[in-house]
């Protein structure tokens, strides 16, 4: 422990014997062709039995690899080359490999992002169970016992049908429910989650969580918790750590930090976030500017100090000290005095001309897919205005139908006959091929995923120049010249034409994306989950990048998201999507102001958010049902809070306009409908 | 952006990872990359050194073998010795000779015939897997129903219905090989067509032809190099015994398989040298190739 600052931690953070998780001055480093490459540059936090402490940070800080190193899962290349690992007061770092492979058995367990991969898909769920227990010394019989009552542990309201499942048969929130039945098969002293509810919907994500605090008071176990969403630390977390390129910069109570952060970056990254209610006609989106250093990057003093705003030469020169600003809060910075000075985010105002030119109409669209030969319907009569310059923003949770209306909007799936789809008051074909250029020209989608949208074989050039080209029609020449035009309006550099995709990062990604979208001046961008694969201060850039598109080109936008924060900030009017048909459609203002319909009502009380947990928390069970096999009645009524027996199961609920252009589709009288206190900060 | 005017240090391009970026050299860094994987593998080594060895023969022909593999008799059928280091055949030609000077007529039929294969396989494939539903249906059972008879057999047929010339053997093995191909292509290509620049291509109004041969084509063609090695290494084992079948290359050819098919007879009476040495060369040229696919596909995917 060389590095003064390591030692420094150490002072704030005494370390006890009966710590659950003890990192000490950890420094680890990857060989990458023989030469190491520093990831973790001395991380050093203790948790407590019973603890969760939460680690935060953009992608590529560190903290995945702290989480494994805790258990030293590390690839071939990873050595940590200073520093010690303890777990109940075991050194990890020289364990034999017999000793390791004992000590994850029975000491510690780890649950990772994607549970689909953590299962093995050939074995039915009770032999992999089982497993877990006979591991322990169990026999057959008591391990088969023990593993139902694991499962029931988890609330799998079920567990022996599900035992004779194959994972596949489980929707991710019920494997994710399994992995962590496994986990916790040991009795661990150290439970480490990496990411364990990224890939599921808001209201499943709000189940998990829920499971694993009530799990942690009973067990006892430390929990070592890893998520890019600081709503999530926030709502599980006792403590929290926020890591930047491999060293954690500032520690303290979880609320205390992300109520009154007292490092730079950690004020950077909440202020990222669009919080309180933000909404684009008010203010932009704070960035971070710059990105993260590369691993291995020689970083000899404040590690933050090249995207800082607050940097001098003071912190170019030095290493900054830990400061202490409260109880077992501190913050590595040399300017904690000066933290009033960071930049705010622009406030604007933008007058919102309530434009009532409609560019799209739907009228009673329909999308029924057949499926081994039975009819399963997609969407179901969807009527929908969008107007010039206007954002739609689209909720529901996944299999409520978003995807595949917007598909059918832009003809990728043609939708039944009998609905009507109108651009500028004329119909449109129902395949996409069939529709004139302009009309091709006038739609254009924003994918969620860049990676898989932009043709990794073609350079960002070809990939514009031919969207240009093939929509507008221009000549070579003139095409040329706009690709430079619209590299510069969506602020890439001209070194940025001749990469290919993969020489880009994920932001960089998107926004060739953007720009292809809008190669032809399109009317309308549909936009599908465009920043949920990005990290905070990215997704903050290409949310402004968005609005500015918008208010400059007066181009309407059809939002789908399951962030409703990122809704809230950019959608002007808000439909909510639930099996295929629209339940609540309004202003963003009257539907998260409420009275809510019951299922917006759930959606929004699930949220976790970085400011604070609503008041009152409406738990949806179960699953969405499957759109082959709807619920009679209101599809809603299964999982409704509010249910009427006798009417909702029986009788299709009516639309009932509550204010002009606030549709509601209840049985429930106005008064009893809920209000939920959201995001008032 | 007259809206929205945050300090443009907040909103400048966003710099891409890492230090000063050279598309153009990273493009060439990361072939370099691959070529120095590939040279780390001693498979990919030997197999290599074992090619150019064989290709030497085939260009250099009867300018570099010890003796005219032709015209050149002396004793027959004598034991390997310094004079003659794989011995002489029934006639008292040089064996050595005749085993370097026989690489000629394979190595440029093989890799002719792994071409068109792979460029017939590649356009049957990808139809396929871009169109999916009864195009691929139909293409699928005719492909299943040609790989379910033995190779050898149609190219037999077709050989000695057509006539054993040098282009009718090329064109056979290729028609027998484009189904393997494709097979593998579709499922390259299904996966590709699932991607959303897929999509987006169509969204803009591109016709079939361009999505397949632009925007998938390039992103298959990893697969397409890989199959091409291969299959040039099914291809020397095919020619060669069509030769041994007396369907394919014709005498007074050096030819491997027409050479075995010549002698096999004299291992009975021990004479193995006239035998074994082109056998060797065969199964040497066949592994040679493979090694050199496997590495390719190794650092491909790593």
């Amino acid at each position: 422990m060389s590095d003064p600052t390591t030692a420094g931690d150490g002072a704030v953070a005494t370390a006890t014997a009966n710590d659950a998780l003890a990192v000490e001055g950890v420094e680890l480093a990857y060989r990458v062709r023989g030469i190491p490459r520093e990831v973790l540059r001395g991380v050093t936090f203790h948790v407590r039995p019973g603890e969760a402490y939460g680690l935060v940070g953009e992608s590529g800080c560190g903290k995945s690899t702290t989480a494994y190193a805790a258990l030293r899962y590390l690839p071939s290349n990873g050595v940590i080359t200073s520093g010690r690992i303890l777990v109940a007061g075991q050194d990890v770092t020289d364990m034999s490999e017999r000793q390791l492979r004992n000590f994850r058995a029975r000491e510690a367990s780890m649950v990772y992002q994607d549970p689909g991969s953590a299962l093995n898909p050939t074995l039915k769920i009770s032999s992999q169970v089982i497993e877990a227990f006979t591991i322990l010394g169990h026999d057959k019989d008591e391990a088969s016992d023990r593993a139902l009552d694991a499962l029931r542990r988890v609330r799998i309201a079920d567990p022996e049908k599900v035992m004779h499942r194959y994972p596949h048969q489980l929707s991710g929130g019920m494997q994710q429910r399994v992995v962590i039945a496994m986990a916790l098969a040991c009795d661990p002293q150290l439970l480490v989650l990496d990411e364990p509810t990224t890939g599921l919907d808001a209201t499943v994500e709000a189940e998990v969580l829920d499971i694993v605090r009530s799990l942690r008071h009973e067990m006892n176990a430390a929990i070592l918790l890893i998520a890019h969403n600081l709503g999530v630390i926030r709502s599980m977390c006792d403590r929290v750590g926020v890591m930047y390129a491999g060293r954690i910069v500032e520690e303290g109570d979880a609320i205390e930090v992300f109520e009154e952060p007292k490092h730079p970056y950690t004020i950077g990254l909440l202020q990222c976030l669009p919080r309180h209610g933000a909404r684009k006609t008010e203010q932009a989106l704070f960035t971070i500017p710059g990105t993260l250093p590369q691993i291995g990057t020689s970083l000899p003093t404040c590690v933050y100090v090249d995207r800082c705003a607050l940097a001098d030469d003071l912190c170019r020169n030095e290493v900054p000290p830990v400061v202490e600003v409260g109880a077992g809060h501190w913050t590595r910075c040399h300017h904690v005095d000066r933290l009033d000075e960071m930049p705010e985010p622009t406030v604007q105002v933008v007058q919102h001309e309530g434009r009532t030119d409609v560019v799209l109409e739907l009228s009673g669209v329909s999308k029924t897919f057949r499926v081994h030969g039975h009819d399963v319907p997609a969407l179901v009569g969807i009527d929908l205005g969008l107007a010039d310059g206007e954002t739609l923003g689209l909720v529901g949770e996944s299999g409520s139908g978003k995807s595949t209306l917007a598909k059918s909007m832009l003809g990728i799936y043609p939708a039944d006959p009998g609905g009507e789809i109108k651009l500028d008051h004329v119909v449109l074909a129902g395949k996409a091929a069939d529709r004139p250029t302009a009309a091709m020209r006038a739609m254009q989608m924003v994918f969620q995923n860049p990676d898989s949208a932009l043709n990794r074989a073609w350079t960002v050039r070809r990939i514009l120049r031919r969207a240009i080209r093939k929509l507008t029609g221009v000549g070579k020449a003139e095409a040329d010249r706009r690709v430079e035009e619209l590299a510069e309006g969506l602020r890439l550099s001209p070194r940025h034409l001749d990469m290919r995709p993969r020489q880009l990062s994920g932001g960089l990604k998107q926004r060739v994306a953007i720009a292809r979208a809008f190669a032809g001046d399109p009317r309308i961008v549909i936009c599908d989950e465009p920043t949920s694969a990005l990290d905070v201060s990215v997704q903050a850039a290409i949310l402004n990048l968005l609005a500015d598109l918008q208010f400059d080109k007066s181009t309407s936008y059809l939002f789908i998201s399951h962030d409703l924060g990122v809704v809230r900030y950019l959608a002007d009017r808000i439909a909510v999507m639930y099996l295929g048909l629209i339940q609540e459609v309004g202003t963003t203002d009257q539907v998260f102001g409420g009275p809510h319909h019951p299922y917006t009502e759930a959606l929004l009380s699930a949220v976790p958010s970085v400011d604070g947990e609503p008041s009152e928390r409406i738990r949806l069970t179960g699953e969405i049902p499957s759109p082959a096999n709807p619920p009679s009645g209101c599809v809603f009524h299964t999982r409704c809070h509010r249910f009427i027996e006798g009417t909702c199961d029986v009788i299709e609920p009516p639309v009932v306009e509550l204010e002009p252009g606030h549709l509601i589709r209840c049985h429930l009288p106005v008064d009893e409908l809920g209000k939920v206190e959201v995001g008032t900060g | 952006m007259s809206v929205g005017s945050v300090d443009p240090q907040v909103l400048g391009p966003e710099p891409a990872a890492g230090p000063v970026f050279d598309a153009r050299g990273e493009r060439r860094l990361a072939s370099r990359e691959r070529l120095r994987l590939l040279l780390r593998r001693p498979g990919f080594i030997v197999g290599s050194l074992i090619l150019l060895f064989w290709l030497t023969c085939a260009v250099g022909g009867d300018n570099i073998t010890p003796l005219d593999p032709l015209n050149d008799f002396d004793v027959s059928l004598q034991p390997p010795s310094a004079d003659h280091l794989f011995g002489t055949d029934q006639l008292g030609r040089d064996v050595l000779s005749r085993v370097m000077a026989g690489a000629r007529d394979v190595l440029i039929a093989a890799p002719i015939a792994a071409v068109l294969s792979v460029a017939m396989g590649a356009m049957l494939g990808t139809i396929m897997g871009y169109y999916r539903g009864w195009v691929d249906e139909v293409l699928s059972r005719i492909i299943e129903a040609f790989l379910s008879i033995p190779v050898v057999l149609i190219a037999l047929l077709i050989v000695s219905a057509l006539g054993a010339s040098g282009v009718i053997v090329i064109g056979t093995v290729a028609v027998l090989f484009t189904p393997i191909v494709a097979r593998t292509v579709r499922a390259a290509t299904l996966a590709e067509a699932q991607l959303d620049y897929v999509t987006a291509a169509r969204l803009r109004g591109e016709s079939g032809l361009f999505v397949m041969t632009r925007e998938i084509l390039p992103n298959v063609s990893g697969t397409l190099i890989v199959e091409f090695t291969v299959r040039v290494g099914y291809a020397v084992f095919t020619i060669s015994t069509l030769s041994f079948l007396g369907a394919g290359i014709q005498p007074p050819s050096p030819d491997w398989g027409l050479t075995i098919s010549d002698t096999y007879r004299l291992i009975q009476a021990s004479f193995w040298w006239p035998t074994l040495f082109p056998a060797l060369a065969i199964a040497s040229l066949v592994i040679a190739t493979n090694l050199v696919a496997d590495s390719i596909d190794t650092v491909r995917q790593a």
